[in-house]
């Protein structure tokens, strides 16, 4: 095997591929995972980890199914973390500035120590967009934490005890559904289809023998 | 980071770049699909299937991997569990929680009914959060549902079930509003008009995306919404066995703590197998987009009480997995990048085929490509090239981290620049065509109070599905499948619980000579090494 290197699960000595992801290394070790282990390709945000490089006091944050594994690394993975969501209404909740005060008032506490955004396994500006947050400046708040997987490695470094992924998700479900612009075509689609206006064309398209299908399919206009 | 290899053919792509800007590459006549599919796509491997022995399949085949399930006994069988204790009582269980299964319980618990979801990961751990470029309605002034329904059945290859893939098209656009509503965060003009692309197959441009997160878009806000509802979600914990009663219904799922070990038992009027696909079971040595549980167990939950399949011998390899670096070997990337303008290259700069032909025929262009040295080696096999620079050219500079961000972040976290330099890619396997069959209304039609929904279901797509129809599948029958369970649910009166199926499927087995102590459905990967 080439390039091995020594890494510490859980404190625990393994010698392990080089050009593994702290996941496949785990695995290659004789872990099996349940815990800490979801979508495998970083959407997830299942398989969030602490580690930190031997000789270097740095406490680091990945995903451990997008990092790969290096000499001398002490990992922990984070199974679960308690991160607090709040319960609401989406239908009763409406994009004010007393939102975020009612639901998330600790984000009002923040110190600006940026712990958030050093921690964000996606580079995202996490302190930014709780600044947005507090404002009640939605869209640039939804905009700001659009690519958050919800890894919660932010929270676990928040001297503020902030949930930030929940507040991510908040704005971002303010603007969806009450600020970004109404869909007209889609409005008319949908009440075109209620009122019936393509059942016959359905219903005939549906009875046409194969040959015919094929013949319309491999006619078909295609739109440039 | 590329090898030196790579990088020479690299120049190669960028010689021919220009050229090729000039010209769209034709698309291919249904003959030469046909023969290309034929004789290289992997559905047309006799030796990746197998035949299936028993059950109401029996005589047909399926992929080796799925058979071998199929043909292994419940863990019941040898450890009794004492069904009158009862953990759980609902109107609707509802079996996993990717974005079939919280749809289902969102619209069970609107209707008012008392619904649970079990699910063996955490709630959202599913292909549904993976999903990246986008999802199918017709809902623009070209297009309509009859449009939509055309593209997919001709890309299904004339096999969808006509009252199946008509529930898909014409409640797409109800099912799109449905999302926005929630909170979804929808690309949209600043005039509210939907930002639609084309995807492989589609003759309309009605792909609707949330940037290259479309599938995380919608999952999190199905997640937000089944908590703030109150929806009891048990997550890590199996359904390992469904519970049926002396009347011939299914009467709940035995249940399986992933943690502790422990058996339980849930009891319900009405349940939705909504588990998802089977990537995992990696058939034909295919590495996988799919999520680390998506190991066909409710295939097996549903074949063993009696339930048929339907297409379970077609797979979708996805034309672009990632083939370098080897550490993100097999993960998905969008067809969105080729709906942008990126085209497919061979190791000699030429764009071989139209980039946006259907999957299994992309898929097996690129096979026929590196099965005949025109794909560049890398260190876990061969590949093509996505020339991803073209994107930045087409839509200006900016274009790649505005539209497909996640794509870039996962390429720059391992020193490639997409938008500098084009990436290597390699099909991937990524969904189930085939699944547990149902009818127009979301039903089995073997078990009367037995719903299906997502990918678990087969005959919606036909022989292969066009990009953005999962997404949109997942939340149309989702949302049905949840109404009917809960409508449903009123009316059913259960019997005496039992698992004799399991006995039964077991004497079954072993007079088809295939006796086994092997157990499934397997529920977890085995990745674990433990070589000595």
């Amino acid at each position: 095997m080439s390039n091995l290197v020594n890494v510490y699960f859980f404190g625990k000595k393994y010698e392990v591929p080089g050009e593994m992801t702290i996941m496949t290394a785990m695995e290659y070790a004789g872990y099996t995972l349940s815990r800490g282990c979801g979508c495998r390709h970083g959407f997830c945000g299942a398989c969030a980890t602490i580690y930190r490089i031997k000789g270097d006091n740095t406490l680091r944050t990945c995903l451990a199914c997008q990092k790969q594994v290096e000499d001398g690394m002490y990992v922990a993975s984070i199974p679960f973390f308690p991160t607090d969501k709040r319960i609401y209404d989406i239908n009763e909740t409406k994009p004010t500035e007393k939102v975020m005060m009612e639901l998330y008032p600790e984000i009002y506490s923040c110190i600006g120590c940026n712990a958030c955004t050093n921690a964000c396994t996606q580079d995202l500006n996490v302190m930014q967009y709780i600044a947005y947050a507090q404002r009640g400046e939605y869209e640039k708040c939804a905009e700001e934490s659009f690519d958050c997987v919800a890894c919660g490695c932010c929270s676990v470094r928040c001297p503020a005890e902030i949930s930030h992924p929940m507040v991510g998700l908040l704005a971002r479900r303010m603007v969806g559904k009450y600020i970004a612009p109404e869909t007209e075509h889609l409005h008319t689609r949908v009440e075109e289809i209620n009122k019936g206006a393509y059942d016959e064309l359905i219903e005939s398209i549906m009875q046409k023998p194969i040959t015919e299908m094929k013949e319309l399919y491999n006619t078909r206009e295609i739109e440039k | 980071m590329f090898t030196a290899d790579m990088l020479e053919s690299i120049k190669k792509v960028e010689a021919t770049r220009e050229e090729r800007m000039k010209t769209e590459p034709r698309r291919m006549t249904a003959e030469e699909k046909e023969t290309l599919l034929k004789e290289y796509h992997p559905d047309y491997r006799a030796d990746g299937f197998a035949e299936i022995k028993i059950g109401p399949n029996k005589g047909q085949k399926a992929p080796k991997e799925l058979t071998d399930l199929l043909h292994s006994n419940s863990r019941l069988l040898k450890t009794p569990v004492d069904l009158s204790k009862v953990d759980y009582e609902t109107d609707v269980l509802v079996i996993g929680g990717g974005g079939a299964g919280s749809s289902a319980a969102i619209e069970a618990n609107e209707a008012g009914a008392d619904v649970m979801i079990v699910t063996k990961l955490r709630i959202g751990d599913a292909n549904t959060m993976m999903a990246e470029g986008g999802i199918q309605a017709a809902d623009k002034e070209n297009d309509s549902p009859v449009q939509h329904y055309l593209d997919a059945f001709g890309g299904g290859h004339f096999a969808a079930r006509p009252e199946l893939l008509r529930r898909l098209v014409m409640e797409a656009p109800d099912a799109i509003r449905w999302l926005n509503d929630l909170g979804v965060m929808f690309d949209k003009e600043e005039d509210g008009r939907m930002v639609t692309t084309h995807g492989g197959g589609t003759s309309r441009k009605r792909m609707h995306a949330c940037k290259d997160y479309s599938g995380a878009e919608i999952m999190r806000n199905l997640r937000d919404e089944v908590l703030n509802r109150n929806i009891p979600v048990i997550e890590f914990t199996s359904a390992v066995e469904l519970i049926k009663d002396d009347k011939g219904q299914v009467a709940g799922a035995v249940l399986l703590n992933m943690e502790t070990g422990d058996y339980l038992v849930a009891k319900a009027k009405t349940v939705v197998i909504a588990t998802g696909g089977a990537g995992r079971l990696h058939y034909q040595n295919f590495p996988t987009s799919n999520h680390y549980g998506a190991t066909a167990d409710g295939l097996v939950l549903g074949y063993r009480c009696g339930a048929p399949l339907l297409y379970q011998d077609t797979i979708q390899y996805h034309p672009t997995g990632v083939a370098y670096p080897s550490q993100l070997f097999g993960a998905l990337v969008t067809e969105k990048v080729r709906s942008l303008g990126a085209m497919l290259v061979n190791k000699d700069g030429e764009a071989y085929a139209h980039p946006l032909e259907t999957r299994d025929v992309s898929a097996s262009a690129i096979i026929r490509e590196c099965a005949n040295g025109r794909g560049v080696d890398t260190p876990l096999g061969s590949g093509v090239w996505l020339d991803t620079p073209m994107i930045e050219i087409l839509g200006g500079e900016g274009t790649i981290e505005k539209r497909i961000p996640a794509m870039m972040r996962m390429y720059l976290n391992y020193g490639i620049d997409m938008r500098k330099e084009p990436i290597l890619v390699y099909p991937t396997l990524h969904y189930q065509n085939g699944g547990l069959e149902i009818g127009g209304d979301g039903f089995t039609k073997a078990i009367p109070n037995l719903l299906v929904a997502g990918e678990a279901v087969g005959g919606i797509h036909g022989r292969n599905r066009l990009m953005g129809n999962s997404l949109l599948d997942i939340i149309v029958f989702g949302r049905n499948a949840g109404k009917a369970a809960a409508a449903k649910a009123k009316s059913v009166e259960l019997g005496a619980m039992n698992l004799d199926h399991i006995v039964s499927y077991a004497k079954e087995l072993e007079e088809a000579g295939l006796a086994t102590d092997a157990v499934s459905p397997l529920l977890l990967p085995k990745y674990a090494r433990h070589e000595r």
